[in-house]
C-alpha cells in the first residue's frame, strides 16, 4: 500500500508542476466575467488583441514575426484575409484567398513608392472567390516605407480603409520600437568596446621608473621586470575578444603584482585563495586588475606598515565569487557611491566604476560590484560572475594545466 | 555486527568530508606562489573527482547485491556504468566543454537560444536528480540499519541532513578535492577488504561453486524472515522451523518441505543444514516492489538486458552531477583526457563489487531470503574473516559506503539546487540557494521514508533510463545535427523523457505485477530512447523555419579546437 502511495505521489508531483506551469502560461485575462458593459468588453478585447499582436513585431519585420502577428492583426480588423509584406515579397498571409499573393505584390509597387494607402478591386478567375477588394496600408519607419499591410474583403468598405490605416500605424510604431531596440543593442556593444579598460598611464610611468632604477644596480632583475612588463602590456593591449578566463586574468595579475612589488618591496603582502573549479569561468577582459590596483593604492595610502591584500575566488553553485580585500585606509561610502554613479572621478576611481559598468552591461544589473568599506576599515570588493551567460564566450587561449 | 568500530568509522568519513570540503583550497602566502594557485585542475584530479561523484550506493552496494541474488547476468550493470563514459568520450565530452555550458539547461540555451527548452531541461534535471537521490538515501538507511539496528530511515535522514548542511553553508567550496578524496577512499574501502577476503577464500581451499545453480549453504545457518515471502523449491528440502510455514505453527521442529511453493510468515526462523540448496524467494503480500523489476527480467531476460544496456550506455551523459564536473576542465582536449582517465578509474573500481557478489553467494547465500541483499558487501568481512580483523575491515567498508552516499548525494543536491535557484525560484542569491538545497533534498527524503526497498541498483537504473531518453537525444543531436529546432528538442524530451518518467512512476507504484506491459514499463529505455530521438528529429524536420539563426556559429564553436577558434576570430 505504502509503495502504491509513494508511486502515486511520484507520478502526481510532475503532473502538478506541469499543471501549475500551464495554468500560469494560460492565465491571461481572457474575460472580465460579468463586470462592465458590452462596450467596455469590446474595448478590452480590442486592446487585448492589440497587445498580443505587438510583442512579435518588436523583433522586427521577418517571416516568423509576421506569421505570429498576422493572425492577431486579422482578428483585430475582422477581415477575411490579411497579409504582411516587406518591400519585395509577401511575408505572411493569414486567412482565405492566398492565391492573390502574386497579384497583390504587383499592385503594391505604387503604394510602396509613394507611401500612400489605396484600395483596389482584385481580378479573379474563381467565380466564388471570397475576397474581391484589397486595402493597402504602407508600414513606414522614419518616413521610409518598409512594407505594407494588406487587408482583403468581399466588398469595398470605407471603414475598412480607415481601420487598416490605423492598424498599419500601430504596426509601424512597433517596428520603430524594434529599430530602437536594435540601435540600443548596438549602443551597448559600442559601449562595451569603449569601456575596455585601459591600463593607467601612471602605472606605465612608475613601472618604467622602477625598472630604470634597477638597470645599473641589478641588471638581471631589471631584465626580468622588463619581461614582466612586456607580458602584462601584451595581455592588456590584446585586440581580439571582449572576454577572457579567470585563469588568464590571474596570470596577468601575476605580472602586474611582480612590477608593483618591485616598487614597494615588503610593504605588500598578497594572499591568494583560488578554487580551481572557477578558473575556466569567462569574464569581461581586464576586470580583476583594476580591483587589485585599487586595493594596492588604498592599502598603501597614508600608512607606513605592510599592506595586506587578499584575493579569493570561490565556487558558489552556478556562480563564481571573486573577492579582493585590503586592510588600508578605506573610503567614505557616500564618496564611493558618487564615484560609482559617475558624478565624481578622482584619479583611480575611474577603474572601479568602469568595471562596475561593464559587469552590469554583460551580466545584468544585479551583478554589479558589491563594495564594503568605511574610513579606516579597509575595503572589500565582491564580484559575482555567472559560470554561464548566453553570448559570453572567451576568445582567450586557455592556459593548459 | 559489531558497531563499536563502524560508528566511529562512519563518523570519521563524515568529518573528513566536511573538513576537506571546507579547508581543502590551495592557499598561497606570497605572490611567487601565484602560478600554483592559479593552476587549473589536471585531467587526473578531475577524473578522480568525477569518479568519486559517480560511484554511488548503487555501485558500492547494489551491484554486489544483485550479483549475489541473480548471478553473473548482473555484470551488465558495471559494464554499462563504465561504457557510458565511452559514449560520453566519443560524442559529447569535448563539444560540451567548448559550449561553455555549466549545466544541461545552460547547454540547451547555448545551442537552441530558447528559454522554453531551457526550462524543460531544468525540469528534467530536477526529475533525474530526485530519482537518483532516492536510492542513495535508501542505501544509507539500509547500511545503518544493518550495522547498528537503527530504524530503516535513520541513515537516509543523517545523509540528507549532512549534505544539506554542508552544501547550504557553502561547505563544499573545494568540491573537486572532496570528490577526488572520496574516490580514493571508496576504492581503498573495497580493495583492502577484497584482498583479505580473497586470501581467506584461498585459505578455505578456493571453492569454485560461486555460480552453481542454485547456491547452497556451506554451514548451518539460521535466517529470520523479516517479511512474509513465498519460497519456491525445485526439490524437497529439510529445514528446522520456528514460526509459521504454510499456515502451520512449528516450534524448533524439523520440517520436510516438498517441491513447490511455500508461504513463510514474517518473524519465522528457518535453520538450514550444511549443503542445503538456497530456495528462491518471491515476495508475497505487502513487500510489493523489491522484486518487481527482477520478475520482469526473469520473464524477458533478453529484453531486460538490452533495456539496461541502452539506459546505462546513453544515460551517463545526462546525469546532472557528472556534466557540471566537466566545466572544471580548462578546454575540450582536457575534457577528453579526463574522460579517458575516468574510464580507467571506474573500470578498475568495478572489478571489485562482482568479487563481493561471488563471495557473497558462497558465504552468505541466505541474504537472498531477506530484504537486505544489498548489505552483502557490509556483512562479508565479518562473515568470512570474523574477529577483530573482520570488525575493522567491516568498519572500513561501512566508511566507504557512507563516502559513496555523501559524495553522490552532495553532487546531485548541488546540481538540483543550482537549477532550482536559477530557473525556478524568483530571484537569485545566497538565501535562495539555501532554500533550493532544502527543496532539492526534501522530496527524495520523503519518498525514501515512504517507499520500501526497491533494490538500489534497479532504482538507479530507472534514473539512467529517464536521463538516456531525454538528455541523450538533446546532447547528441544538439552537437551533431544542425537542423535541430527548439520545438523539436522540446517535443523529443517530452516524448522520450516524459514517457520514461511515467513508466518509472508506474513501476514504482507497483503496477502491474507481471506480463509484457510490466516488462515494457520496468525497462523503458529500449522504446523511450528511440522515441525521444525520432520525435526530436521528426518535429525538427517539420519545423525547418525554427532552426536558430546562429546555429552554424554555435556548432563551429562546439567542434573547433579552442586555439583554432581564437585564431579564426582574431
Amino acid at each position: 500500500m505504502s509503495g502504491f502511495l509513494a508511486g502515486f505521489f511520484a507520478a502526481a508531483l510532475p503532473l502538478l508542476a506541469a499543471g501549475y506551469w500551464l495554468g500560469r502560461r494560460t492565465a491571461r485575462p481572457q474575460s472580465l466575467g460579468d463586470l462592465g458593459t458590452p462596450v467596455e468588453h469590446a474595448t478590452f478585447q480590442t486592446l487585448h488583441t492589440a497587445s498580443l499582436a505587438a510583442p512579435p513585431l518588436r523583433a522586427g519585420l521577418t517571416e516568423e514575426t509576421a506569421r505570429k502577428s498576422a493572425r492577431r492583426l486579422r482578428s483585430l480588423l475582422g477581415t477575411d484575409a490579411l497579409c504582411l509584406t516587406d518591400d519585395t515579397r509577401v511575408l505572411a498571409w493569414d486567412g482565405v484567398g492566398a492565391h492573390h499573393r502574386g497579384e497583390i505584390m504587383e499592385r503594391l509597387t505604387g503604394p510602396l513608392e509613394t507611401g500612400r494607402g489605396e484600395a483596389f478591386r482584385l481580378t479573379c478567375q474563381i467565380p466564388d472567390c471570397p475576397v474581391r477588394w484589397a486595402v493597402v496600408a504602407p508600414l513606414t519607419v522614419d518616413d521610409r516605407v518598409h512594407g505594407a499591410l494588406v487587408a482583403c474583403a468581399p466588398r469595398e468598405s470605407a471603414v475598412l480603409v480607415r481601420a487598416a490605416a490605423e492598424v498599419a500605424r500601430f504596426v509601424s510604431v512597433q517596428l520603430e520600437l524594434a529599430d530602437l531596440d536594435r540601435s540600443r543593442t548596438r549602443l551597448i556593444e559600442a559601449e562595451i568596446k569603449a569601456l575596455r579598460a585601459q591600463i593607467s598611464p601612471h602605472f606605465i610611468f612608475n613601472s618604467l621608473a622602477v625598472i630604470a632604477s634597477f638597470v645599473r644596480t641589478d641588471p638581471e632583475r631589471a631584465r626580468e621586470l622588463l619581461l614582466e612588463f612586456a607580458d602584462f602590456t601584451r595581455y592588456s593591449f590584446r585586440r581580439h575578444g571582449d572576454f577572457t578566463t579567470l585563469a588568464d586574468e590571474l596570470h596577468a595579475m601575476e605580472h602586474y603584482l611582480a612590477l608593483v612589488r618591485a616598487r614597494f618591496g615588503d610593504r605588500l603582502a598578497v594572499t591568494l585563495q583560488i578554487a580551481p573549479e572557477v578558473l575556466p569561468v569567462t569574464l569581461p577582459f581586464l576586470c580583476l586588475q583594476p580591483l587589485v590596483e585599487n586595493a594596492v593604492k588604498h592599502g598603501l595610502e597614508g600608512k607606513t606598515g605592510t599592506c595586506r591584500i587578499r584575493i579569493t575566488a570561490q565556487d558558489a553553485g552556478a556562480e563564481a565569487l571573486v573577492v579582493v580585500e585590503d586592510d588600508g585606509a578605506g573610503m567614505d561610502p557616500d564618496l564611493l557611491r558618487r564615484i560609482l554613479a559617475g558624478e565624481h572621478s578622482p584619479s583611480g576611481g575611474i577603474g572601479l566604476s568602469n568595471v562596475d559598468d561593464r559587469l552590469r552591461q554583460v551580466y545584468g544589473d544585479d551583478h554589479g560590484l558589491v563594495i564594503e568599506t568605511a574610513p579606516g576599515a579597509g575595503m572589500k570588493i565582491t564580484a559575482r560572475l555567472p559560470k554561464y551567460q548566453p553570448g559570453v564566450h572567451s576568445a582567450a587561449r586557455l592556459t593548459g594545466e | 555486527m559489531n558497531s563499536a568500530y563502524t560508528v566511529p568509522a562512519v563518523a570519521l568519513v563524515v568529518v573528513a568530508t566536511v573538513f576537506v570540503g571546507a579547508f581543502g583550497l590551495r592557499i598561497s602566502r606570497t605572490t611567487s606562489d601565484f602560478y600554483v594557485a592559479s593552476r587549473t585542475v589536471g585531467p587526473r584530479l578531475n577524473a578522480a573527482a568525477i569518479s568519486g561523484e559517480y560511484l554511488s550506493a548503487a555501485s558500492f552496494l547494489g551491484i554486489a547485491g544483485l550479483v549475489l541474488v541473480q548471478g553473473p547476468d548482473m555484470l551488465w550493470y558495471p559494464v554499462g556504468y563504465t561504457a557510458g563514459y565511452l559514449v560520453l568520450l566519443l560524442f559529447v565530452a569535448a563539444p560540451l566543454r567548448r559550449s561553455g555550458a555549466y549545466t544541461l539547461p545552460d547547454f540547451a540555451e547555448a545551442r537552441l537560444a530558447s528559454q522554453g527548452v531551457r526550462r524543460l531541461a531544468g525540469a528534467f534535471v530536477v526529475g533525474v536528480g530526485w530519482l537518483y537521490l532516492l536510492p542513495q538515501l535508501q542505501g544509507a538507511g539500509l547500511t545503518l540499519a544493518v550495522l547498528t539496528d537503527a530504524p530503516d530511515a535513520l541513515g537516509g535522514v543523517i545523509v540528507a541532513v549532512v549534505v544539506v548542511a554542508t552544501v547550504a553553508a557553502g561547505g563544499m567550496r573545494s568540491i573537486t578535492f572532496v570528490q577526488a578524496f572520496q574516490y580514493w577512499l571508496k576504492l581503498t574501502a573495497l580493495l583492502v577488504p577484497a584482498l583479505f577476503l580473497v586470501l581467506a577464500w584461498q585459505h578455505d581451499g578456493a571453492p569454485r561453486r560461486a555460480f552453481d545453480e542454485p547456491a547452497a549453504f556451506r554451514e548451518q545457518r539460521t535466517v529470520r524472515v523479516a517479511d512474509t515471502l513465498d519460497l519456491r523449491l525445485q526439490r524437497p528440502l529439510t529445514v528446522t522451523v520456528t514460526g509459521t510455514v504454510d499456515g502451520r505453527v512449528h516450534q524448533e521442529k524439523q520440517v520436510r518441505l516438498s517441491a513447490g511453493t511455500h508461504r513463510v510468515e514474517h518473524g519465522t526462523r528457518l535453520t538450514f543444514a550444511p549443503g542445503a540448496h538456497v530456495p528462491e524467494a518471491t515476495r508475497g503480500g505487502n513487500g510489493g516492489m523489491s522484486t518487481s523489476l527482477a520478475s520482469g527480467r526473469e520473464e524477458r531476460p533478453l529484453y531486460a538486458t538490452y533495456g539496461l544496456i541502452l539506459a546505462t550506455f546513453l544515460g551517463t551523459m545526462g546525469l546532472p552531477h557528472v556534466v557540471v564536473r566537466f566545466y572544471t576542465s580548462p578546454h575540450g582536449v582536457a575534457a577528453r583526457r579526463t574522460t579517458v582517465a575516468v574510464l580507467g578509474m571506474i573500470g578498475g573500481f568495478y572489478l571489485l563489487p562482482p568479487v563481493y557478489g561471488a563471495l557473497g553467494r558462497l558465504y552468505a547465500p541466505e541474504l537472498t531470503l531477506t530484504r537486505s541483499a544489498d548489505a552483502a558487501v557490509l556483512l562479508l568481512p565479518d562473515r568470512v574473516i570474523g574477529g577483530l580483523g573482520g570488525d575493522l575491515l567491516g568498519a572500513l567498508v561501512a566508511g566507504g559506503a557512507f563516502a559513496a552516499f555523501l559524495s553522490t548525494a552532495s553532487g546531485l543536491t548541488m546540481a538540483v539546487a543550482g537549477v532550482l535557484t536559477q530557473d525556478v525560484l524568483p530571484s537569485r542569491g545566497v538565501r535562495h540557494f539555501r532554500l533550493g538545497t532544502v527543496l532539492s533534498m526534501a522530496p527524495p527524503l520523503a519518498a525514501s521514508v515512504l517507499v520500501g526497498g526497491l533494490p538500489v541498483a534497479d532504482a538507479v537504473g530507472l534514473a539512467f533510463a529517464v536521463s538516456a531518453s531525454s538528455f541523450c537525444p538533446l546532447l547528441v543531436l544538439g552537437i551533431w545535427w544542425r537542423r535541430l529546432t527548439p520545438p523539436g528538442a522540446a517535443a523529443g524530451m517530452l516524448a522520450g523523457g516524459g514517457g520514461a518518467f511515467v513508466a518509472v512512476a508506474v513501476t514504482m507504484a507497483g503496477f502491474p505485477g507481471t506480463g509484457p506491459l510490466h516488462a515494457l514499463l520496468a525497462w523503458p529505455a529500449l522504446w523511450s530512447v528511440p522515441l525521444g530521438f525520432l520525435t526530436m528529429m521528426l518535429v525538427s524536420l517539420a519545423t525547418p523555419g525554427r532552426v536558430p539563426a546562429g546555429t552554424a556559429g554555435v556548432l563551429a564553436r562546439f567542434h573547433l579546437p579552442e586555439q583554432l577558434h581564437a585564431e579564426v576570430k582574431a
